[in-house]
C-alpha cells in the first residue's frame, strides 16, 4: 500500500481564532482596582470653644491592646457591634424638636436624641492590632450603610439598587454625568439623615 | 496507463506558520491587560487585612502609597522584625512622612493637588501605634482623605 501525503492544513482561519480569544480575554479580564474604607482625618487645629454633646448622644467604642472591645462601658464582641450601633444610631429618643419621625429605634432614653446629634467615638490603644482596628471600623461602616440602606429604599421605592450600590455607581468614572446628577440628591438626602459621625481619639500609651 | 496518478514522495508537507505572530501577539495583548504595574518594591510584608464595606479607589493618578509592616525576610538581617514605614522604595521613620507627602503633592498637577488620597497599605499584624503615629503625621501636612486599603472579605477573617 503506497504512503499518502497528509494534505497541509488550511491556516487562513488561525488569525480569527487568536483575534477571538483575545477579544474574550480582554472582555473578561478586569484590572485590579485597590479597594478600602476611606476615612478622613480631623483638621490640626482645635476648635476654640468645642460644642456641648450630652453623654447619651456618645456612642464610645475602646479597642483595648488584647483587641478586647468596650462598647458603652461594657465588654462586647465584635459580632455585636454592628447591631449595638444600629440601635444606638437608630434610636431616636429626643423630644419636641430633637425628635425623629424616621427612626424605627426604641425610642430610649438613655440612648442617642437623633441620628443628627449620635456621634461614635472610637478609641483604641497603641497596642491594638491594625486587623482588629479594621474590623471595627468595617462593622460601623456597616452599622450606617444598613441604615442608609434601609432610607434609601424607603425613599426610592422604585430605584431597584441599594444606597451603597448608588454610591458606588455615583462614584464610577464610567457614570454618565446626567446619571450622578441625578444620583446626587438622592444619596444627599439620605446621608443628611443619618450623616456619619465617627470621632477617634488620640490613643494612649500602654501601660 | 492508470487513471490515479500516484503522488510523488511520502514527506509530509511544512505545517504554515503564518499565524504564529497572531498566537504571540494574542498572547503578549492578554498579559498586557493583565498586568497591574506596581511602581515601588514592597519591602514589607503586606497581608491587608479584611473588609466588606469598602469604597474603590479609582483615578491611580490621585492617590499616594505609604506601606508599612515587618521587613520582609530578606531585609530582617539589616532592619529587624519591627514593623517600619516604606515610602517609594526605602524605609522610612514617622517623621519623614510629612516630607514625603509635601513632596509627592508638589509633583502632582495643579487641579489634583486639593483632592489627593492618602492609601494606607499596612499590614494586618501591625500595631495600631505606628498606624496613630503616620495619621498624626498626615494632619500635620493637611492631607486629611485617608483610605486604609484592605481585601475584600468578611470582618471575621481579622478575628485570629
Amino acid at each position: 500500500m503506497p504512503r499518502r501525503a497528509a494534505p497541509e492544513v488550511n491556516a487562513g482561519s488561525m488569525a480569527d481564532i487568536a483575534f477571538l480569544l483575545l477579544i474574550f480575554f480582554l472582555v473578561t479580564t478586569t484590572i485590579e482596582t485597590d479597594s478600602g474604607i476611606n476615612r478622613k482625618l480631623p483638621p490640626m487645629e482645635e476648635l476654640e470653644d468645642p460644642p456641648v454633646i450630652r453623654e447619651r448622644n456618645i456612642f464610645t467604642v475602646l479597642i483595648n491592646k488584647n483587641n478586647q472591645l468596650l462598647v458603652e462601658e461594657e465588654l462586647a464582641d465584635i459580632k455585636e457591634l454592628r447591631s449595638l450601633a444600629m440601635a444606638f444610631l437608630d434610636n431616636g429618643g429626643g423630644q419636641n424638636e430633637e425628635a425623629c419621625n424616621y427612626c424605627q429605634g426604641s425610642k430610649d432614653s438613655d440612648s442617642s436624641d437623633n441620628p443628627q446629634k449620635a456621634i461614635i467615638s472610637l478609641k483604641n490603644d497603641r497596642e491594638t492590632s491594625y486587623k482588629m482596628y479594621i474590623a471595627v471600623q468595617n462593622e460601623l461602616v456597616a452599622a450606617y450603610n444598613e441604615l442608609r440602606n434601609r432610607e434609601f429604599a424607603l425613599l426610592n421605592p422604585m430605584s431597584g439598587i441599594t444606597y451603597t450600590e448608588a454610591e458606588k455607581r455615583y462614584n464610577d468614572p464610567r457614570t454618565s454625568a446626567e446619571e450622578k446628577e441625578k444620583l446626587g440628591p438622592k444619596l444627599d438626602e439620605v446621608k443628611n439623615r443619618f450623616p456619619q459621625k465617627l470621632s477617634e481619639a488620640e490613643p494612649n500609651k500602654s501601660n | 496507463m492508470s487513471k490515479f496518478k500516484k503522488k510523488k514522495g511520502g514527506d509530509l508537507p511544512a505545517i504554515s506558520t503564518a499565524s504564529l505572530p497572531d498566537i504571540v501577539f494574542m498572547l503578549l495583548f492578554f498579559f498586557m491587560v493583565a498586568t497591574v504595574m506596581r511602581d515601588s518594591t514592597l519591602m514589607v510584608t503586606n497581608t491587608l487585612p479584611a473588609a466588606d464595606q469598602v469604597q474603590k479607589l479609582d483615578k491611580k493618578d490621585r492617590i499616594m502609597y505609604i506601606y508599612a509592616g515587618k521587613p520582609s525576610s530578606r531585609y530582617q538581617d539589616k532592619y529587624g522584625t519591627q514593623a517600619r514605614i516604606q515610602l517609594n522604595d526605602k524605609f522610612a521613620t514617622v517623621e519623614e512622612v510629612g516630607a514625603f507627602i509635601l513632596a509627592e503633592r508638589a509633583a502632582k498637577r495643579e487641579e489634583l493637588q486639593n483632592v489627593l488620597t492618602t492609601a494606607l497599605k499596612v499590614d494586618g499584624e501591625t500595631k495600631m501605634g505606628l498606624v496613630s503615629d503616620i495619621k498624626q503625621e498626615l494632619r500635620k501636612v493637611n492631607a486629611l482623605k485617608l483610605n486604609y486599603t484592605t481585601r475584600m472579605g468578611a470582618y471575621n477573617q481579622n478575628l485570629n
